[in-house]
């Protein structure tokens, strides 16, 4: 068993979330960063789909009954075990009574914590992620606090050689990121020249984020005719322009549904740059082909096989 | 082919959305093909199809590309429309009301009262008309299981509040606009409170986790309070069996 020591800023326990009831108005949850995500789990050769847990902004502090081996990947929060600093995109053994410590994130937002056969709570609706607004999944259905105890499952899918993952997976974190966009379904809504503003310009990301979406601040992006529209289904990605003008881009916790008009999705393959973003970094938008969207999700399929490949025991 | 087909849309969510909008209002007709697309759309079970979720007016659907490109999805939409007004056997089923009781006003409905003098009646008549006929839900949203409810009488509409209230407690039920519903859990929002339900929407660790779908029908009774206690005492102990008839 593991025992929160100290839980840090926003911690909860996530795995890939909650899917099949968005026409009942379930939020799907999940990792905000799919990639380091799964990247974690497969570091310690879990399924892809293991809970983890994600920490926002500052770590927690935790301590090891037993020795565990555990990955941690994201943004990088200086881990320490017993005092020795670890490194980050790595796979690595807590010894028994071990203390796993986490400081203030430097760079990036969020980090995954991933321990060999995942974390072990109830499945809600075919998920353990944690829905903090619904109050449901992962521990209690929040935020972790001082003196919770975590148990660890049995999503191990393959024997592994514990260590560090190669520079070539590891993506590297700015202030500064651009996000290919889609356009669609109310881009029709926009005139071209406040398209252009739209792809022009520099985005501030506002203390306004979080899980449920990212609230973004820059020139205003103004609707031709009404903002509003009949609510309708909304997704990972998608670009809302509220009657403020200001793109809000929805994340894991989003609503199901909403009534404001949509310019278009981050792609998939781009989100994890979003959700390592933090308030006061910028964020440019770029157009992009639906090909160019595929051949991203391609890549990193790709990058997954070849990650299994390399940390599988020999 | 009925003619409307050639009004359907087909617009792009993002690389794993496919956005079928029929129409751009909120009509009872516009809804029924909506609900019938969503349906056959989710029984065709098409490989790479992750959700369908129908709304007011569009059905979305989330699919994995690299399992089903959109152009495949798009001619399978396209097949599948042509179908919408067959009759399937589950279809000749009447719709579904699912009676929900209600304890309006006092400290449950505080803005019974309000509701009341802004629509110039009393509040018994409030409650007589939003108890007078079930009530079609035309999508689900904004939280799990809070119903976008059509048909409730024009007269006691009242526009929303302008700030939303923090704290709505779970199962009130209210008015906003031309709008009524109820919140099946804790949550922010700007409509007006008329009253309260001790059923839930929706129980997690049940076979079938949501009480009602899209396409059921609500429809409010009102109870005394003393009801609404003991009503609420059985939905906790798991003993209490909703009321459902056919239209």
């Amino acid at each position: 068993m593991i025992t929160t020591i100290e839980p840090g800023l926003f911690t909860t326990i996530q795995d890939q979330g909650r899917w099949g009831f968005q026409a009942y108005g379930m939020p799907i949850s999940g990792a905000m960063d799919r990639y380091a995500s799964q990247v974690a789990n497969l570091l310690v050769g879990n399924c892809l789909d293991a809970a983890v847990l994600e920490m926002t902004g500052s770590g927690g502090t935790f301590k090891f009954d037993e020795e565990q081996t555990v990955a941690v990947c994201g943004g990088d929060m200086q881990g320490l075990i017993n005092h020795t600093p670890i490194s980050n995109w790595s796979a690595f053994t807590v010894p028994k009574r071990g203390v796993l410590r986490f400081n203030a994130v430097s760079r990036g937002y969020r980090m995954y914590l991933a321990v060999r056969g995942g974390f072990d709570v109830s499945v809600v609706l075919g998920s353990r992620s944690t829905c903090t607004p619904v109050k449901i999944g992962g521990h209690e259905g929040r935020v972790l606090r001082q003196g919770d105890v975590l148990h660890v499952g049995q999503d191990v899918e393959r024997t592994i050689q514990i260590g560090k993952l190669s520079s070539t997976y590891i993506p590297q974190y700015g202030k500064e990121v651009q996000l290919r966009v889609l356009l669609g379904p109310q881009d029709v809504m926009f005139g071209s020249a406040v398209l252009d503003t739209f792809f022009g310009s520099s985005y501030k990301v506002t203390k306004q984020s979080d899980r449920t979406g990212y609230r973004l601040k820059g020139p205003k992006i103004k609707h031709l005719g009404n903002a509003d529209i009949i609510s309708e289904a909304v997704w990972l990605g998608a670009i809302q322009i509220p009657a403020d003008g200001m793109p809000f881009i929805m994340t894991a916790d989003h609503q199901t549904t909403r009534g404001y008009a949509k310019v278009g999705s981050v792609i998939r393959g781009d989100l994890p740059k979003l959700v390592q973003t933090k308030p006061g970094d910028s964020i440019r938008f770029r157009c992009c082909t639906e090909e160019e969207a595929i051949k991203a999700l391609q890549d990193e399929q790709d990058r997954y096989k070849k990650i299994i490949s390399a940390c599988k025991k020999e | 082919m009925a003619e409307y087909i050639n009004s359907v849309r087909m617009l792009v969510a993002g690389e794993h959305g496919l956005v079928i909008e029929f129409g751009n209002q909120i009509s009872p007709e516009i809804n029924e093909r909506v609900q019938r697309f969503a349906k056959l759309l989710h029984l065709e079970q098409i490989p790479g199809i992750i959700e369908v979720i129908p709304t007011y007016r569009s059905v979305t659907t989330y699919f994995d590309p690299l399992v089903i490109t959109r152009q495949e999805l798009a001619k399978s939409v396209i097949q599948l429309l042509g179908r919408i007004e067959n009759k399937c056997i589950e279809e000749l089923l009447p719709p579904r009301v699912v009676h929900v009781p209600v304890c309006y006003g006092g400290v449950l409905g505080p803005d019974l009262e309000f509701v009341a003098r802004y629509t110039g009646m009393s509040p018994q008549e409030v409650i007589s008309l939003h108890t007078s006929k079930p009530f079609l839900i035309y999508m689900l949203g904004f939280i799990p299981g809070f119903p976008y409810l059509g048909g409730m009488p024009s007269e006691i509409a009242v526009p929303r509040q302008e700030r939303p209230r923090e704290r709505i407690p779970g199962g009130s039920v209210a008015i906003g606009g031309n709008q009524t519903g109820f919140y099946p859990i804790e949550s922010a929002g700007e409509w007006w409170l008329i009253g309260r339900t001790p059923i839930k929407a929706f129980h997690l660790t049940s076979d079938k986790p949501f009480l009602f779908s899209v396409g059921d029908y609500l429809h409010f009774r009102e109870i005394s309070i003393e009801r609404y206690f003991a009503v609420r005492r059985s939905v906790e102990e798991g003993t209490y069996v909703p009321e459902i008839s056919y239209l």
